[in-house]
């Protein structure tokens, strides 16, 4: 299944930031999207999980097939990492939780209660989490945020293997990740500030 | 679904789940209120029933404010919008859970706590159907406030303000069933509007909230 993205306009808060968009991502293939602080990279990612209509332009690929991860990773402090994993395994469908605690290294940590991992441990719990989804297409944003330089070799295999099963990944991430694959500078694609007469638009 | 109702039901049972907090300010007001009226059992018996029931309204009014902000907070919500659940069975099993733990046990803490409020002998029966009838309205119309306010840093307040009107009719219908039970009356009318209330919000209510949910995370 694969992602066509064409002619794209996102607005955050009612303000256009990113215009003219249009990519297209394959099976087997990863895009790191790349650009500055606040040029619309997490809102791109939002638009394209579905959290967010866009203001023109058409996604197809994209329904029932992807897998999201934002800035948080959604776990609930009181409940165990076996039982946090679970959860998000039976509510996409899947079966087996061992393979997500392999590649993320959390098998000694299976029965502690999320709240006391560390930051980075939280991050992993919440990168395996896309193992258990059973989606192709993943979307992530900023995946490596407090991961130390293991942990960050554990996902660039995570996502090797996803891609050598058919997936794909879009990722918005500031470090290089030593994975072969094409880079989007989004930067180009900065959309035009409104016109004056237009300035309500953000209350509407 | 089941996924997600265990899930709740585990997180409100571990320590800072807030299982008891409702239950608590039930507690609290009940046992409160004989001391503040003073030594007048007949003022306490023909009050009771409505005491009952806006202890119930405010307990369940207290308990909401983390009803879907905990998840909001910690990413959860997205997670969920983008997971293959509708977010329409998200809120009515939120509102569920919710109620399995704030209105279930409220439900059966009432007869107890009717004895302090001299609640006379045929009360007790009806007391505990209206409130049986009228707290999963109270839940649902709860996770609507919840949803409306669901981006907003300490939204309790606006929640409060939203969700209090709403939950009037429910409070009517539902303490009048008590008082007329409790002192001998017919209870078929307002028994009946209780019971459709509940209905109403429970069939129309989840679709508003997943509707507003959507719109507050984008």
């Amino acid at each position: 299944m694969s992602l066509v993205i064409t002619d794209l306009c996102i607005a955050r808060g009612g303000i256009p930031v990113l215009d003219g968009l249009s990519f297209t991502l394959e099976p087997g293939q990863a895009l790191i999207l790349r650009g500055p602080n606040g040029s619309g990279k997490t809102t791109l990612l939002r638009t394209i999980a579905g959290l967010q209509p866009p203001i023109s332009g058409q996604m197809e690929g994209g329904e029932d097939t992807i897998a999201y991860a934002g800035h948080s990773d959604g776990i609930k402090p009181t409940l165990t990492v076996t039982e946090n994993l679970t959860f998000w395994a039976s509510v996409f469908g899947t079966k087996s939780i061992s393979n997500a605690l392999k590649a993320f290294d959390l098998e000694l940590l299976c029965d502690r209660p999320a709240g006391e991992l560390s930051a980075g441990q939280k991050r992993r719990l919440g990168l395996s989490r896309m193992l258990v989804t059973g989606r192709p297409i993943w979307v992530l944003d900023e995946p490596t945020v407090s991961l130390d330089v293991k942990s960050v070799a554990m996902f660039a295999t995570a996502v090797r293997a996803h891609l050598g099963q058919g997936g794909s990944a879009l990722i918005a991430t500031h470090i290089d990740l030593g994975l072969d694959c094409e880079v989007l500078e989004v930067g180009p694609f900065k959309a035009k500030p409104p016109a004056i007469e237009d300035f309500d638009g953000g209350f509407l | 679904m089941n996924a997600l109702l265990l899930r709740d039901l585990r997180l409100a049972l571990r320590a800072g789940g807030g299982f008891g907090l409702g239950l608590a300010f039930f507690l609290i007001l009940t046992v409160m209120v004989p001391l503040s009226v003073g030594p007048q059992p007949a003022l306490l018996a023909s009050i009771a029933p409505g005491v009952l029931w806006l202890g119930a309204l405010l307990a369940c009014l207290l308990s909401l404010d983390r009803l879907l902000a905990l998840d909001w907070e910690d990413g959860s919500l997205d997670l969920l919008a983008t997971a293959p659940l509708p977010l329409e069975s998200v809120v009515s099993i939120k509102a569920l859970a919710h109620w399995i733990t704030t209105g279930l046990p409220l439900v059966l803490a009432a007869p107890v706590l009717g004895v302090l409020l001299n609640l006379p002998v045929g009360g007790f029966k009806w007391v505990v159907i209206s409130l049986l009838l009228g707290t999963p309205a109270l839940s649902v119309i709860g996770t609507f406030g919840a949803a409306l306010t669901v981006g907003l840093k300490r939204g309790g307040l606006l929640m409060s303000l939203l969700v209090m009107p709403l939950y009037l009719p429910t409070l009517i219908f539902g303490a009048e069933v008590a008082r007329r039970g409790a002192i001998g009356m017919e209870v078929q009318t307002p028994l009946l509007m209780l019971a459709g209330i509940s209905a109403a919000s429970i069939a129309l209510l989840p679709f508003a909230s997943a509707a507003v949910l959507r719109i507050n995370l984008r």
